[in-house]
This record gives C-alpha cells, structure tokens and sequence, in this order.
C-alpha cells in the first residue's frame, strides 16, 4: 500500500486493492466546493415484464433468478436493528447455495451479528464496507482476519458512494415488515414493524436487482404509507419471521438517570441557551442515548417555557423527538431511521413526520441535504483529541468497536456540533493528545462538553464570548485534560501493527481520512 | 463566601460515585460510613474514604466524613482512619447528651496528638437523631470548641418518636425549630434532614424552603439532583438583594460621616440588620446576582 498524508496529518492509502484509487481528505467541504460535476452514471437495471405477482416460491429461488454470482455485491439494511434475522437467514442461505468471495456492504451491521464474521471465516464473504463493527465482528476485522481492507464510511457518505457508483449493489435484500405481491413495501406496519425504511429507499432505486424479504404479505396495494415503491423492486420473498419483535422495536428511550450524564447533558443545554441558537425555527438532531437524549429533554423544556416552536428535528428519530412533534415543539421532523417502537405509529399517524432517504439526509454531494440546514447536533463519542477531532470507531484497546453513523455527516452540516461525553470512563480519559481514529475532524465541532467543564473549539471565538457572559464553566482542552489525568494518568497509546492496515475511514465526501491498523494481541 | 448550601450524601464504598463528588456542584459533600454503608462492607468503606481523602484532589470542595457511632464497634476504627486525614469535619451520629461530643471529642484529641497534628482540630458535625438529642441541643452545640455545626435527622428522629415522617413535614417542626435556635445560640451552623423521595423536587423544594426560612444554613442532598433544587431555596430574592446593597451602602456612608445613624429608604436601620444585609449579599454573590442600584 501507498499512503500519503492528508490534510489532517493522517496517513491514508492512495488506493484500496480491488476497490480502486482514493484521495486524501482535504477539508470538510473541499470537494464539494471543486463543483465537478457528479455523479458520473447510474447503474443499468433489467426491465421486468409486466406481472401481478412478484412473489418467488423460495428464498432460494429468488436468489437463483437474482443473477448473483461469486465476487458480487450485496446489501442490506439494519433497520430492524439486534431483532433482525434476515441477514443471518440470507447469508446461510447464500453459504449453501455455495456462494463465495461476496461484497457484504449492509448499512451497517447490527450489534447482535456476530455471526458475520462466521460467513467471513467460511468464504462466503470477502469484503465488508460498512458504517460500523461491533463485537465479534469488530475484533474480527481488527485481529487482521480479512484479507480485504474495509472501509467505513457515514451514513451521508454512503448514500453518496452508492449514487456515484463505487458502491454498485448487485442484489439488495430488503426486509419489509409489510409488503404487497408486487413489491410495495413499508417499515410501519406488520409485527416486524420498525418505522422509517430510509436506507432501503436508496439501496433499492440504485441495486440491480431488489429482493424484498416480507413476513407480512398485505393485500395488494400496500396502503397508506410505501416507503419503496412496487417500480423498484424485482422480487418478493415471503418468509416466516423477519425477526425478534421485542428486538426490532425496543421501548422507547427513557431519558437517562444516571446523575453524570444529566450533568454533562445540562451543561450542554446551558450552552446552548447561551449562544441564542434555540430561537423559533431552529432545527435539531440528538442520538438516542445516554446525555445525547437527555439533552433533548432540556431543550423540550426550554422551547415549552419560551413558547418557542423549532422548525424541524432529524435523524435517527426516538419517541421522545416523537412526543415533542406532537406537542407542537417543532413543525416536522425528517425520520431516516426510526429508534425505538414508540415511532412507529408516529409516522402513520402524523404527517409531519416524514420519512427520508439517506440522500435526502446527509450526502453531501447532491444538491442540497438536510444535515446542511441543521442549527444543532448533539454527537457522542469515544474519544476526542486536543484538536477537537473525534472517534466513534475503535476504542481504548484499538479495536473497532462503533460506527461511523451520522456523526461527521451532521458536524459538517450543523451550525453547532456538540459532542458529549463523560471525562473518563472506567478509570481512561476521553481527552488525548490524538485520537486513535478519526471520524469526526475537529474543524467541524464546536464544542465538546464534559461533566467537568466545557471546552470551546478556538474557531468559535463567538461562542466562547457568549458561553463566558453567561458564566459557563469553561476550560480550555488542554487545561482539562491535565485535570482528569492527574487522576486517571496518562494511558500508554495501544501498539497496533502499523504496516497492515485493516480498515479505512471514508470522510462524507469519498475521500480517506483515516486508517484503522491491526491490532497486536 | 463559601456556601453551606447543600451536602451531597455519598456512600463510603463507592468509589465511582466519589471521584465524581466534585462535579454536581454542592457546597459540601459527606462520604457516609454509616447508614448507607451495609455491615459486610464498613471495612472496605473505610479503606476506600481514607484512600480517597489521602490521595485524591478533591479541589476547594468541603468533604465532611459521617463515621459509625460510638456504640459500634466500628467508631474507634473509624476515627483512627479518618480523623488523621483532617476532612473538613467529622459527622458524629447518635449525639444523646453532651458526653457523647466529649467522649469522641477526648479520642480525636489522642489521634491528633499521636499524629504530631497541629494548626487547629478537626471540627465535628453533631447529629442530633433522638428525642433526648434534640432535648440537649445546646448543651450538644456548646459542649466542645470542635463542634461547628449541629444536623437533624430526621429519618432516625420520627422513627424514635414512633412517628410517620409526612410530606409537608409538620411533625419535625418543633425539632427543626429547637436545632436552629441552639445552633443560632452558640454561634455555628445548622443543617437539614434530606428529603428522601429524589423523584419528588417540588417536595424537596417546598421544604427547602420552610427549612431557609427557619434559618437553616443548608441541607443535606442524597442525590444529585436535589443539589440544584437545595439551590434554588436558597436564591434570594432580587428585591430584597437590592434593599441590602443600599443598607450596606448607607451604612458605609454614616460610618464614613462618623454618624452613628443609619437610615435607609426613611427608615433607621440597626446593627443586626446590616450584618443580615451583608449575608444576604454574600449569598447573591453564589448565585452570580448582579450588584446593580447600590446607591
């Protein structure tokens, strides 16, 4: 491999073997603003004769007339989260099938499926492009196991490398909790239902070939809400089950009790406040855990005491960002992925609760994506370096272990990207001098805050002012870094093997950011 | 000022939650070796508080220790452990009779001394949890120079009165009443039962506020986020603050004439309510209140 280092002093390979040449990053925007013209082509699809029913007699059968072959790409969305079983069901069908040396490139990989690495081990699979790798999977690719390198890449950034073609998908699968015989498909529905099928939408318009995998065969049309329309889709497989109910619709989030993160998420709230940013029409994402959520709470109360309405909140959407719609706290909300049950019937119900593509979401190349009118996100993270630079992926031993997700995609966007996160976890300190992967570049956040103080990126000069006039508790990166280390101390940095490079990080953009090494045991 | 808002319980034998002590913002905190510390655990809780106070860096906060009493066997023990350490203050449970401050008072004097401990004694926190406690409240408050602030119990107290503690509180009245007198009488602090129910604020609050308008100096917090709400009962009012900036004022002015007079708004105002002007604005300054018409 040749590398070459990028604007961020990162070393990143020129090109991946069998995947093709990459360029370095060279700033948030950098390509955007070139204004090449993009994409370069769509992908040439088979038209299908007319029919009334695309429903094949077996999973089997559909993946025979599929065209499918060794080498191939296939994809997969994760909407349905650790209750998910189509991807275990489709890949050992695939493995007896005798299939080989595939292109795994799902939207990302639920946590619960360890059994990935199995189907790596077996040969079936070959490559892994995903946005994240946890478990079995993450040590999987961070002991050296695959002799591919994979990349990362964000959520925006996938819809992207799909729309422009490095990522052609041979055959989507596609699980939809409720689907009539021509295809018509929805996640709201059914007793697999999971709310938004965003990702679906963009794998099926550029696949060659779309599977839809359904446990709940609906009357022809599927009414009132398709999510992937019937002109997409080649073929309906019905199966028993797509999944574990209890698992694909979780609860819904509770805000958090635990008294750091409500510290870290107040603090973060105060900030807000104080930079005047939660005005009427602003426009707001949070995660779905820990402070990140419980931010969303402050800020409910916030817009309610003010009689604020915001404009609009977006992403991955819990029940909690539900609730408020409902309570007229904002006037819509985008919805790419659905957390938890309490969204489902959200979205039936409420048409200012809109389902979106990833495109529509965060893909920084087309003309004009949601994260780019963001006022606020509030990002978590793993580890965060002096500058303000962040990484979700691997964590304190070096092993992957998170997902790239929405988290650069909404930095870039937002006119304000917060990262929370608690100063140390289990005795290692959040801050360090560089972090081990970066997903995030620090040009892109504005602030990262702490239970212990809030540090203010120094290209915010004007959010510093307003955090200071309101007698925030700040510290400067540094200072708090010395702080939490005069009790954590300072960890020794994890030996990886630096001459085999297991994984690459994509920016939003398509250039590389990153490399992810192997890990010495 | 240094407040004396609110004390933030923490268990003994939970590391986690101690080296997280200094972030929720209370005035105090107090690592309990006590009641929130299980039988099987007193030792470890010991070694972890003692640890703690000897090697970590606990900042300008207060850290007050609640040892075990001295009917149980743990009493000795503890004081060994802790009072070397000099905390902020010893926290005494069970105080009876004014023998109680003066047997751990006589111990304390022994381990300082053995220790070569000079530059003053480490205070005691008197905790007052029996009916005959709060009887002997100020005879409790006055009988060591080591005790620099009387608390109730509350939880401890209704149980010896065979009594329910109620949500508007009525029935510790009396109590509360009597531990701030004999606190306000020898000169030292006086500090509130917590309110157990951390679901509930606006009953913590609702109290918070009966116990500041009784004199309390603070109140003790089992979760941290009673400390905002301790807080906020504590905030005084604008008005008020403004009304104490033009009686300090006035009274720098007369002193400044040589007038031994000081009028304020066409009222004379007298000694104690300058001092109480002066506290009132020292108590803004925690809540970063602005000065303002100070004319």
């Amino acid at each position: 491999m040749n590398f070459v280092k990028n604007a961020l002093g990162r070393l990143v390979p020129v090109g991946v073997d069998g995947v093709g040449a990459f360029s370095p990053y060279e700033g948030a925007f950098a390509r955007v603003l070139k204004g090449a013209p993009w994409p370069a082509a769509y992908p040439v699809r088979k038209p299908e004769p007319p029919s009334r029913s695309k429903v094949a007699p077996s999973l089997k059968t559909a993946i025979e007339r599929s065209g499918l072959e060794n080498g191939m790409t296939i994809s997969f969305h994760h909407h349905l989260r650790n209750g998910d079983k189509v991807i275990p069901l489709v890949l050992e069908t695939l493995l007896q099938m005798g299939f080989r040396d595939l292109t795994f490139a799902p939207s990302s990989i639920p946590d619960s499926h360890d059994c990935v690495a199995d189907y790596v081990r077996k040969g079936l699979i070959r490559r892994i492009w995903t946005s994240g790798a946890r478990g079995e999977v993450g040590r999987m690719i961070s002991r050296g196991e695959m002799e591919e390198t994979v990349i990362i890449r964000s959520h925006g950034g996938r819809a992207r490398a799909i729309e422009e073609g490095s990522i052609v998908i041979d055959v989507a699968f596609l699980a939809a909790p409720a689907c009539d015989a021509l295809g018509n498909s929805a996640g709201c529905s059914g007793k697999s239902a999971c709310g938004s099928l965003g990702y679906a939408i963009t794998d099926a318009r550029f696949a060659r070939h779309v599977i839809a995998v359904t446990d709940n065969l609906v009357e022809y049309p599927l009414h009132p809400h398709i999510s992937v329309p019937q002109h997409l889709v080649n073929q309906v497989v019905v199966v028993d089950s797509l999944g574990d109910p209890a698992k694909i619709a979780s609860g819904a989030a509770r805000i958090t009790r635990n008294p750091l993160d409500l510290k870290v998420a107040e603090n973060a709230y105060r900030l807000l406040a104080a930079s005047g940013i939660l005005a009427p029409g602003c426009s707001f994402q949070v995660g779905a855990g820990g402070a990140s959520l419980a931010v969303a709470a402050f800020v409910r109360d916030h817009l309610k005491e003010k009689g604020i309405q915001g404009g609009f909140g977006l992403g991955g959407i819990s029940g909690y960002m539900a609730q408020m719609l409902e309570e007229g706290l904002f006037r819509a909300l985008f919805d790419v992925q659905s957390f938890d049950s309490a969204v489902t019937g959200s979205m039936v119900k409420n048409r200012a609760h809109m389902e979106i593509d990833p495109s529509w979401y965060a893909n920084p190349m087309n003309q004009g994506c949601l994260v780019h009118n963001l006022d606020v996100v509030i990002l978590a993270a793993l580890e965060v370096d002096t500058d303000f630079n962040v990484n979700v992926m691997t964590g304190n031993d070096g092993v992957l272990r998170g997902a790239s997700g929405g988290h650069s995609d909404t930095a870039a966007g937002a006119k304000m990207a917060i990262v929370v996160a608690p100063s140390f976890r289990g005795g290692v300190p959040t801050i360090k001098d560089r972090v081990q992967t970066l997903v995030t570049p620090g040009e892109t956040v504005d602030a990262i805050v702490t239970e212990r103080g809030i540090c203010i990126n120094p290209n915010r000069a004007d959010l510093w002012e307003a955090a200071k006039k309101a007698n925030l508790p700040l510290k400067e990166i540094t200072d708090l870094k010395k702080e939490v280390e005069r009790f954590t101390g300072v960890p020794e940095p994890v030996e990886m093997d630096m001459d085999r490079v297991v994984a690459v990080v994509e920016y939003r953009d398509g250039t590389l950011l990153d490399s992810i090494y192997r890990v010495k045991e | 000022m240094r407040g004396m808002r609110s004390m933030l319980y923490i268990p003994g034998n939970a590391p986690g939650m101690i080296q997280n002590a200094a972030v929720f913002g209370a005035d105090m905190v107090m690592i309990d070796l006590e009641d929130a510390v299980a039988l099987s655990e007193k030792d470890a809780a010991r070694d972890i508080t003692a640890g703690f106070l000897r090697h970590y860096d606990f900042g300008d906060l207060p850290v007050v220790v609640r040892i075990n009493g001295a009917d149980t066997p743990f009493f000795e023990e503890d004081l060994e452990a802790i009072v070397p350490l000099k905390p902020f203050a010893i926290r005494l449970p069970k105080c009876q009779d004014p023998s109680d401050v003066l047997l751990a008072d006589s111990r304390m004097t022994e381990i300082e001394k053995r220790h070569g401990m000079s530059g003053g004694l480490v205070p005691i926190h008197a905790m007052l949890e029996s009916a005959r406690g709060i009887e002997n409240a100020y005879a409790i408050a006055t009988a060591s120079s080591r005790v620099t602030a009387l608390t109730l119990g509350g939880q401890d107290l209704t149980a010896d009165m065979g009594i329910q503690k109620t949500r508007d509180g009525w029935e510790l009245f009396y109590a509360r009443s009597r531990v701030v007198m004999a606190a306000k009488a020898a000169g030292i602090a006086a500090f509130d039962t917590v309110w157990t129910d951390f679901n509930d604020p606006e009953g913590l609050f609702r109290e918070a506020r009966q116990i500041v308008e009784l004199g309390f100096t603070g109140k003790a917090a089992i979760h941290p986020s009673q400390v905002e709400v301790i807080h906020r009962a504590f905030r005084p009012d604008a008005k008020e603050v403004r009304k104490a900036e033009r009686i300090v004022a006035a009274a720098a002015e007369a002193e400044r004439q040589g007038r031994g007079v000081v009028a304020v708004d066409g009222k004379m105002v007298d000694a104690p309510i300058i001092v109480r002007a002066r506290h009132l604005i020292s108590l803004a300054g925690l809540y970063g209140m602005e000065g303002g018409e100070a004319q």
